[in-house]
């Protein structure tokens, strides 16, 4: 569609002058500036297999996940993340936990944790989604694989991406350093996640209401 | 028979020099865009880069070549080739060094060594133009036998361009001729050798050198006169359907051409293989040829340089912008310039007069192009229209006033 006459406003170029009618001063003046790269030459190039990109700190790599205290998986199976999937990449089958000194104080844990990293958009709706940050994004971004199986990272892999950056510094563990998230406890109001903010209005910020959960 | 051997020798030289220089040219001109735009350019092959331009012939004479099915086989072959052909050619007559001759034995045969490989040739520069011009056959037959409008359009424009340009090119030399009294390539530079510094053509005739310097741009295709081929409007121009080593030989008639003409321009009017103080026509020190040649080159090598630097700094040319430069400044300027030196020599008044008549000559040219501020053109039909922008924006300071309207 054509622009309409009274959205167009008609301007007139500045006089030319003599000096610029010339073009060769404007010629010089340019070669000016482009020699001025030259000699106060400052490289942006990154070389990138030396150097590695600074990330910023909310960067959304391979996922992990996160182990508690007690070194095991701080999942309890409840589906959110792969719910909250929106490329439905996640696949969780959940189990009872064993009862056995190992898993005092667990009802249920992930039997088997499936993330197929090719089909996973890196969009982190799993991280905001889980209630026990036991799933998060690292910064690790150069994932290779030779076939489609070994970028499907089952359980065993994501806890050892989890051993792999949990001390890089790039990726703390956000909360709760190693014990387990609130969702298991069900006493108190749980603690902000990571990229939300609950405002105070909003009926997820209110405590839980006594007598619903019997310990 | 010994005349044979050496003559072959120069051309082996030459030829060897010149496709040598060629690909090492590509990588000082890919690291020098690096520098200007910030970058690094080709640093990992090799000691900072250096075995790039051998990697790359590698690769393209490996390439796959690929030759469409509805092209003329025959004119589509033929295209590259003559473009190399020609513009090697022109290296006939030009001389790389001082007309000494040096005389050495090889294997029992006493041979002459010129600087040149075809020395003595009266009409040397029409010779250079004549092949030169040439060289549009292959762009065109390029462009025709890839059987596809852009490469047909990208050619078109290309034979317009060239042959618009040769108008200028040759006005140039004219005035050089008549100040030499040749056109002989040796004779000019002995001719500004001998006068020294203050006799290079460059100060006698500076509109000449500014002329040919463009028009010779443009012959060879080099931005900002490159409108043979663009990704925009053609693809890729007259090379759209070209792979593997006839898209290099394109490109190595391109640079050659550029390599030839940065040699002329040092020729004819900055005083060839003469420097003050350490290579005059009369220094006869050892290996003072040597020195000349490489005087000369370096002179060569500043004006790629700077060519170069003309490319990243110049936008491109828009193909009326560039038609108007040739036929409506460029040719009226030349023959102007021819005028001014005829008048010189006529009235026999000192050389020196020629350097204020070419920068008034240049200040008319300013005068003329300045638009006038009704019919928004100058008297040479440069420059000057309108510029529309959206209503609601505040004005960019430096645009001008509203038409009201």
């Amino acid at each position: 569609m054509a622009i309409s006459d009274k959205d167009v406003t008609w301007v007139e170029e500045p006089e030319m002058t003599f000096w610029e009618a010339l073009f060769v001063p404007a010629i010089i003046d340019g070669l000016r500036t482009t020699a001025r790269h030259v000699t106060g030459y400052k490289s942006v190039t990154q070389q990138y297999p030396e150097q590695r990109p600074e990330l910023p700190m909310n960067y959304r790599g391979v996922h992990r996940l996160n182990k508690d205290d007690a070194g095991r998986v701080k999942c309890v199976a409840c589906m959110m993340c792969a719910t909250a999937c929106p490329a439905k990449c996640i696949d969780i089958v959940a189990a009872p936990a064993p009862k056995n000194e190992e898993w005092a104080g667990r009802d249920k844990y992930p039997a088997t944790f499936v993330i197929d990293e090719l089909k996973c958009i890196y969009c982190g709706m799993c991280e905001e989604a889980c209630p026990v940050d036991a799933i998060e994004l690292t910064h690790i971004y150069d994932l290779v694989g030779t076939s489609r199986q070994d970028l499907t990272y089952d359980k065993e892999k994501l806890l050892d991406v989890f051993e792999q950056t949990k001390n890089s510094g790039r990726d703390p563990i956000r909360t709760h350093m190693g014990r387990l998230g609130p969702a298991s406890e069900f006493e108190s109001l749980p603690p902000l996640g990571p990229a939300t903010a609950v405002p105070t209005g909003d009926k997820a910020a209110r405590g839980v209401s006594s007598g619903v959960i019997s310990s | 028979m010994n005349d044979f051997i050496s003559a072959s020798l120069v051309i082996n030289i030459v030829l060897g020099a010149i496709l040598g220089g060629c690909s090492y040219l590509i990588y000082v001109e890919r690291r020098l865009a690096a520098f200007i735009q910030d970058r690094v350019g080709p640093n990992r092959t090799g000691p900072a880069g250096l075995f790039q331009p051998i990697a790359d012939g590698i690769k393209l004479f490996i390439k796959e070549d690929v030759i469409p099915g509805h092209v003329n086989l025959f004119l589509f072959i033929l295209g590259p080739s003559i473009a190399v052909f020609t513009t090697m050619l022109a290296y006939a007559v030009v001389p790389f060094g001082p007309p000494d001759q040096i005389q050495f034995t090889l294997m029992g045969m006493n041979l002459d060594f010129r600087f040149i490989i075809a020395p003595q040739i009266d009409i040397g520069m029409v010779f250079i133009f004549a092949v030169g011009s040439l060289a549009v056959y292959g762009i065109i037959l390029g462009g025709w036998a890839s059987n596809n409008k852009y490469s047909m359009l990208g050619s078109l424009r290309a034979s317009a361009q060239v042959i618009s340009y040769e108008i200028p090119l040759g006005m140039s030399i004219v005035g050089l001729g008549i100040l030499t009294g040749s056109l002989n390539l040796e004779r000019l530079v002995l001719h500004q050798a001998e006068q020294g510094f203050w006799g290079w053509n460059f100060w006698a005739q500076p509109v000449a050198c500014l002329i040919f310097f463009v028009a010779a741009l443009a012959e060879a295709n080099r931005l900002p006169f490159d409108l043979s081929e663009c990704e925009q409007e053609l693809v890729g121009g007259f090379h759209t359907e070209y792979s593997s080593m006839k898209f290099a030989l394109y490109f190595l008639a391109e640079y050659t051409h550029v390599i030839l003409v940065s040699l002329l321009t040092t020729l004819l009017f900055f005083g060839g293989w003469q420097f003050p103080l350490i290579a005059e026509v009369d220094s006869a020190y050892t290996g003072s040829a040597l020195v000349k040649v490489g005087v000369l080159l370096s002179k060569a090598f500043c004006v790629i340089i700077l060519i170069m630097f003309l490319r990243w700094t110049l936008p491109r040319f828009r193909f009326d912008q560039l038609m108007g430069l040739a036929w409506k400044v460029l040719i009226p300027l030349g023959t102007a310039n021819v005028v001014m030196v005829m008048t010189v020599k006529h009235f026999e008044l000192p050389s020196w007069w020629m350097f204020p008549l070419s920068l008034g000559l240049v200040a008319v040219v300013g005068v003329l192009s300045v638009p006038n501020s009704k019919t928004r053109y100058g008297a040479l039909g440069m420059a000057g229209g309108r510029t529309r922008i959206a209503a609601d924006g505040v004005l960019p300071p430096g645009l001008g006033k509203r038409i009201p309207m």
